[in-house]
């Protein structure tokens, strides 16, 4: 079932391609589809982060400004202290983002605050703090250092180091959700909290390590966006959050928990980048490209929600053919 | 920051203790200009133009003032208390448009000539604005900006904000208006960053793959004309596509050092604190303000006003190579 919704969604995305290279031939050679892989890298590594946090039940709505605050703390440590390496810039983006989605997971876990309450808080002080740190100051391009603007562009063989970093999260990812114990925890706990309890899985625990990892992917891509669009102010990202969870929808992450594939979720961030990519090609309105970006997350969310919905059961048998009555689950 | 505040306090100290040597303090006109707060480089710059016509002048005290934090209550306090000081005009960049109106019509019952600069007064509040540039001159700016680099003619795009953005809008049409004044320019396409990074990045990505012959991207938004820039760079079109627009020298350094922008334009601070001086101090001197009337801005020429009793300054002024590093921290 999951299988086939994946390679479905493949099918949508190249049917998708498809069409915008009927009217934009460019659009489909390797070199053009390779620069929309690298567009959409941001994009694929915050959806795997938020799509471990929404295999736990949970929601994270502070991805986008979390991206933000780290990125303007990375920006500011460069233009002080250009000698600072880039190692370490990166090293201190993936720390501080996990300390922030820790912030999360504690007050999710330990207050027992619904995370959408929590993550609303979060967006706004993180935000909050960009300002507080820059009082609206932009760090601009020719304060940051060389090397620092450098790395996401890198290439090795023919790929920009940015693309590679999100290949090798994709996989990293894939491996800790399917392969260790507490990967497999997050399904337990999201899918069926109360039998994963009884299984002796640590609930709270759980969702709390998934803002972790959310959050050091944030804090990752906090210093990817700025290096890459040369850019630090109190804004970046603004709203981008709303585009990560959209990603996770279309790629068939059950907003209630438990059920998503890592393919998948790869794959709807794509058509979300095909689709971003596209519309500035394919010369259409912008009043219509908004509402193009709208239809085909409505539609991709109503087929994934069809393809969901299990055939209704039945609870109690009328005759007694029957010996075990089926239980509510 | 701090040492050039000290340092023009001391200028304004010494300039005050030599005239006072010279008895000719009496005869001083005392001219205030108040800034929406201090601390900000765009101010500073514009203090540094105040600075240059008060010595242009010779007889003006200049007061160079403003609330710590950008808020109307501050200035409100500034303004009484010049009132106090009985300052012969104050030039202000308003926080609020209506809130300081009281205070400023108080100013103006005691004899004191008020203009307000950058962001205006309502036109109860002051006798004269003074608008940094006008909608046809940004229109005519942003397209002779592309063309200027492009003798021969060529393709160029518009990257604008959202596309609901009235001031983009407007400047946008005003450019279609003087067209013909530039013949074998072409305007290709006109998409919308929506002042987000990621999406200008993209719109001018997509403009440099649908037009291979693209010459120019004008971008009169801060945000887009560096989220272009950086595009360009990236594609490896230095040098083939020019990024041009509206947008702050401190933000456009590096693209202007990389050639990914030749050149850019925004108002000019300097000239604006010059300008509202000049028209304070004509105002002083006694010549009359009203729908229609023609004040002096001394080497910025003469301000025209309309019938709110506001005016344009000037052409934004432009930035390339030559002068960036004279700007770039300033604001």
């Amino acid at each position: 079932m999951k299988i086939s919704r994946d390679i479905l969604l493949a099918i949508a995305l190249l049917l998708l391609i498809g069409l915008v290279a009927m009217r934009f031939p460019g659009f489909a050679t390797p070199q053009s589809l390779a620069s929309v892989f690298n567009d959409s890298a941001i994009l694929i590594i915050l959806a795997l982060g938020q799509m471990a946090v929404i295999l736990t039940r949970c929601i994270d709505l502070s991805m986008a400004s979390n991206l933000a605050l780290v990125g303007m703390i990375t920006a500011m440590t460069n233009a002080a202290y250009p000698m600072v390496p880039v190692v370490v810039l990166v090293m201190m983006a993936i720390v501080l983002g996990a300390a922030l989605g820790g912030i999360n997971g504690l007050l999710v876990w330990k207050a027992g605050i619904p995370p959408i309450v929590v993550t609303l808080g979060t967006l706004t002080i993180f935000r909050g703090i960009i300002f507080l740190l820059t009082d609206g100051q932009w760090v601009n391009a020719h304060e940051m250092s060389a090397s620092y603007k450098a790395f996401p562009r890198a290439e090795l063989l023919t790929l920009p180091a940015l693309s590679w970093l999100a290949i090798a999260i994709i996989v990293g990812m894939a491996i800790f959700l399917s392969r260790s114990p507490a990967g497999r925890a997050m399904y337990a706990a999201g899918g069926n909290p109360d039998a994963a309890v009884y299984a002796g899985i640590d609930t709270g625990r759980t969702r709390a390590r998934a803002f972790v990892v959310a959050g050091a992917l944030a804090g990752l891509c906090g210093y990817l966006w700025v290096s890459r669009y040369a850019v630090a102010y109190v804004d970046v990202a603004g709203g981008f959050e709303l585009d990560v969870i959209a990603a996770c929808v279309i790629g068939g992450v059950s907003i209630a928990g438990g059920v998503g594939t890592v393919l998948g979720c790869v794959l709807g961030a794509l058509f979300l980048g095909v689709i971003k990519n596209a519309l500035p090609v394919v010369d259409i309105s912008p009043f219509w490209q908004l509402a193009i970006s709208g239809a085909a997350i409505i539609i991709a969310v109503v087929l994934n929600a069809r393809a969901e919905r299990r055939p209704g059961r039945l609870i109690l048998e009328q005759s007694s053919d029957s010996s075990l009555p089926v239980s509510h689950s | 920051m701090k040492i050039t505040r000290r340092l023009l306090l001391a200028t304004a100290v010494a300039s005050g203790l030599a005239m006072g040597g010279a008895a000719q303090a009496q005869d001083n006109i005392r001219i205030a200009l108040v800034v929406k707060a201090l601390g900000i480089g765009f101010f500073e710059a514009a203090a540094k133009g105040a600075e240059e016509a008060a010595a242009e002048l010779g007889n003006v005290e200049l007061i160079y003032t403003g609330p710590t934090d950008t808020t109307a209550e501050g200035q409100i306090e500034v303004i009484n208390s010049l009132i106090a000081q009985r300052v012969d005009a104050i030039a202000i960049s308003a926080n609020d448009p209506d809130a300081l109106v009281p205070a400023l019509k108080k100013a103006q019952q005691r004899g004191i000539k008020v203009i307000s600069w950058d962001s205006g007064v309502a036109p109860e509040g002051r006798a004269v604005h003074l608008n940094p540039s006008s909608n046809p001159l940004i229109g005519n700016m942003i397209i002779k900006l592309a063309a200027d680099h492009l003798p021969d003619g060529g393709q160029v795009a518009v990257l604008s904000a959202t596309s609901t953005s009235t001031n983009q809008n407007t400047w946008i049409e005003e450019m279609n208006k003087v067209m013909s004044d530039y013949p074998g320019i072409e305007v290709v396409s006109t998409v919308y960053g929506d002042d987000l990074a990621d999406k200008s990045y993209r719109e001018a990505e997509g403009l440099m793959a649908t037009h291979p012959d693209l010459a120019a991207i004008i971008a009169p938004t801060s945000v887009g004309i560096v989220a272009a820039a950086q595009a360009v760079t990236d594609a490896g079109k230095v040098g083939q596509v020019n990024v041009t627009g509206l947008g702050l020298p401190s933000e456009m350094a590096g693209h202007i050092e990389s050639g990914a922008s030749k050149s850019f334009a925004i108002w000019n601070p300097i000239d604006l604190g010059y300008s509202a001086v000049m028209l304070a101090h004509d105002l002083v001197d006694g010549a009359e303000a009203g729908p229609g009337a023609t004040l002096s801005m001394g080497r910025m020429g003469e301000l025209t006003l309309d019938d709110n009793s506001e005016g344009a300054m000037a052409d934004p002024f432009i930035y390339d190579a030559s002068n960036i590093d004279d700007f770039k921290d300033i604001f």
